[in-house]
């Protein structure tokens, strides 16, 4: 099965019920298998701004790359290609975004957080940084695959602060890194092996902060058979709690294997092309 | 705002502490930041960990212990109105840091950095790293996820079944901040299930047969709705066959999902 027709996507973002406006931006290419969310910060329409930048960059240079190369091979340090890519991608989405707060004062100290998953050869590869997060339902298991680099997130890992005590604090909104604050940036990659059935969930703060986990994962599982119908049940979950932020989501659903094949008369059919 | 503590005795308020400091010690000597000077309290009795609008406190192994609303501690997150308890002394924890339900700008998010290096230009930017991180977080370093949700079954299967009592189910319910409302429920009119029953307890309740025909009621803050989610056909309200579009129900709607015919109505 090819990859568009395994994987099934959509995305919705909101402004929430408090905000103005949305400093979230989404996208995805079912065709190239990549999604992407970020959540800006910073004055004015700088947030915006961005979050847009990081947006289109990664999704027009990514499947630009993807014309000439194979997310599947192994690239230099014996790394899927995939990987290096999102690296490389998040990394000059920095550099685009920092230039720009330089430059521009009204976008001083702008920055964005970001999620971008890339599905290839029944595996997913997950970068982020910031507190934006990736969700996987597999089977009645719920869980987030992503962990925040937040303040509270280092507090819980250090033992200070228990998962339910996380929830009442008040330091919500402290996240330890960001695109374009700083000339460089670590995204934080994983590699992940996809099943059938699976279905993925980027979202931005204002749904996790709104919404808990369990009540998110079940309504995932209740309303597995439409993801549009989901998407607007997420976003109303949020509002309905009171929808303090911006909310996005992407959803994805795995309705097939997507690896690449790997028989002998392929690899030789492949080797004539070149 | 900082957050405060309030020391009393017998409803006699004696002092106001401003928790400016990262560090600050409570104890009987007078190196301490609030100084209690009674001999029921220890030299040094407890500390509060102030980070950012968060405090932490901690009995530092004192002879007669620290109470907080009337329980022993060892340590203890403070909340807003939290009242310590330190001999015949009282601390009452004030932080009116308004809660996250204002969309002030205060609660945007900000990124939090070692570097000073911009300072005034940027508010979004918190800039000193108020405590060490040891053993800070790699990059490499596999997650450690939060503790994974079992997301319970909830029977599709039949028409009406009664939704299982799993934790799931009562997390769900939970809506903080919505109003009380009269609860939905759907009652079954033929087959044979006809008279069986459902309450619409939970935030989201499907119903039908997975792969045939299926509904999702919502309960919301202004009231129930039901939404098509899967199936050949929509399924009919008051005769009528649903879109994709959520429609909110009122009492004695009746619907129809697979040839079963169902009245929603109100319990109070």
């Amino acid at each position: 099965m090819n990859i568009k027709q395994a994987l099934e996507m959509v995305s919705q973002t909101h402004p929430g019920a408090v905000r103005s406006h949305n400093e979230d931006s989404v996208a995805y290419d079912a065709s190239c298998g990549l999604v992407v969310l970020a959540d800006g910060m910073g004055g004015h329409n700088a947030g915006e701004i961005a979050s847009g930048i990081t947006v289109s960059l990664i999704t027009t240079e990514m499947k630009h790359s993807l014309e000439s190369m194979r997310p599947e091979d192994r690239g230099e340090g014996g790394e899927d290609v995939g990987i290096m890519l999102l690296r490389e991608k998040i990394q000059k989405a920095n550099a685009s975004i920092h230039q720009t707060s330089q430059s521009q004062p009204q976008c001083a100290g702008m920055g964005t957080t970001v999620v971008a998953g890339l599905f290839y050869d029944n595996r997913l590869a997950v970068a982020h940084v910031g507190d934006s997060r990736m969700y996987r339902l597999r089977g009645e298991i719920f869980e987030p695959i992503t962990r925040d680099h937040s303040l509270l997130q280092e507090q819980v890992d250090r033992g200070m602060l228990s998962q339910k005590d996380a929830r009442l604090s008040k330091n919500k909104n402290l996240i330890t890194r960001a695109v374009g604050v700083e000339p460089a940036v670590e995204a934080e990659i994983h590699s992940h092996a996809v099943q059938v059935g699976d279905i993925y969930l980027l979202c931005s703060d204002g749904l996790n902060d709104m919404v808990e986990d369990n009540e998110i994962g079940a309504t995932l599982h209740m309303l597995r058979a439409n993801l549009q119908l989901m998407a607007r049940r997420l976003i109303e979950m949020a509002n309905d709690h009171g929808g303090r932020d911006n909310v996005s989501v992407i959803l994805i659903k795995v309705n097939g294997d997507f690896a690449v094949p790997r028989g002998w008369l392929v690899k030789m059919l492949s080797w004539f092309k070149n | 705002m900082a957050a405060k503590l309030i020391l009393s005795m017998d409803g006699v308020v004696l002092q106001e502490y401003v928790l400016d400091k990262e560090r600050m010690t409570v104890g009987r000597k007078p190196h301490n930041e609030i100084v209690i000077d009674n001999l029921a309290v220890s030299g040094e009795h407890a500390v509060i960990v102030t980070i950012f609008n968060d405090s932490f406190l901690e009995d530092l192994d004192s002879t007669n212990g620290t109470l907080v609303n009337g329980a022993a501690i060892k340590k203890h997150f403070l909340q807003n109105n939290d009242v310590v308890e330190i001999g015949k002394y009282k601390l009452k924890y004030l932080n009116d840091q308004k809660s996250q339900s204002t969309a002030a700008d205060f609660e945007k998010t900000m990124v939090f950095r070692a570097s000073s290096r911009i300072a005034s230009v940027a508010p979004p930017v918190v800039k000193a790293d108020p405590y060490e991180i040891p053993g800070k977080l790699k990059p490499t370093e596999q997650p450690q996820l939060v503790p994974a949700t079992k997301v319970t079954e909830l029977r599709l299967a039949e028409v009406i079944s009664p939704p299982p009592q799993s934790a799931l189910a009562t997390a769900v319910d939970k809506m903080p901040g919505l109003p009380q409302q009269a609860m939905g429920v759907i009652q079954v009119l033929n087959g044979p299930n006809a008279g069986k029953e459902l309450e619409l307890v939970k935030n989201l309740t499907t119903v039908g047969k997975s792969g045939l025909q299926v509904v999702v009621f919502t309960r919301r803050p202004r009231g129930y709705f039901i939404t098509y989610v899967e199936g050949e056909s929509y399924p009919n309200l008051n005769g009528k066959p649903l879109d994709d579009q959520p429609c909110q129900l009122n009492e004695h709607d009746i619907i129809e999902l697979a040839g079963i015919k169902m009245e929603f109505y109100l319990k109070s």
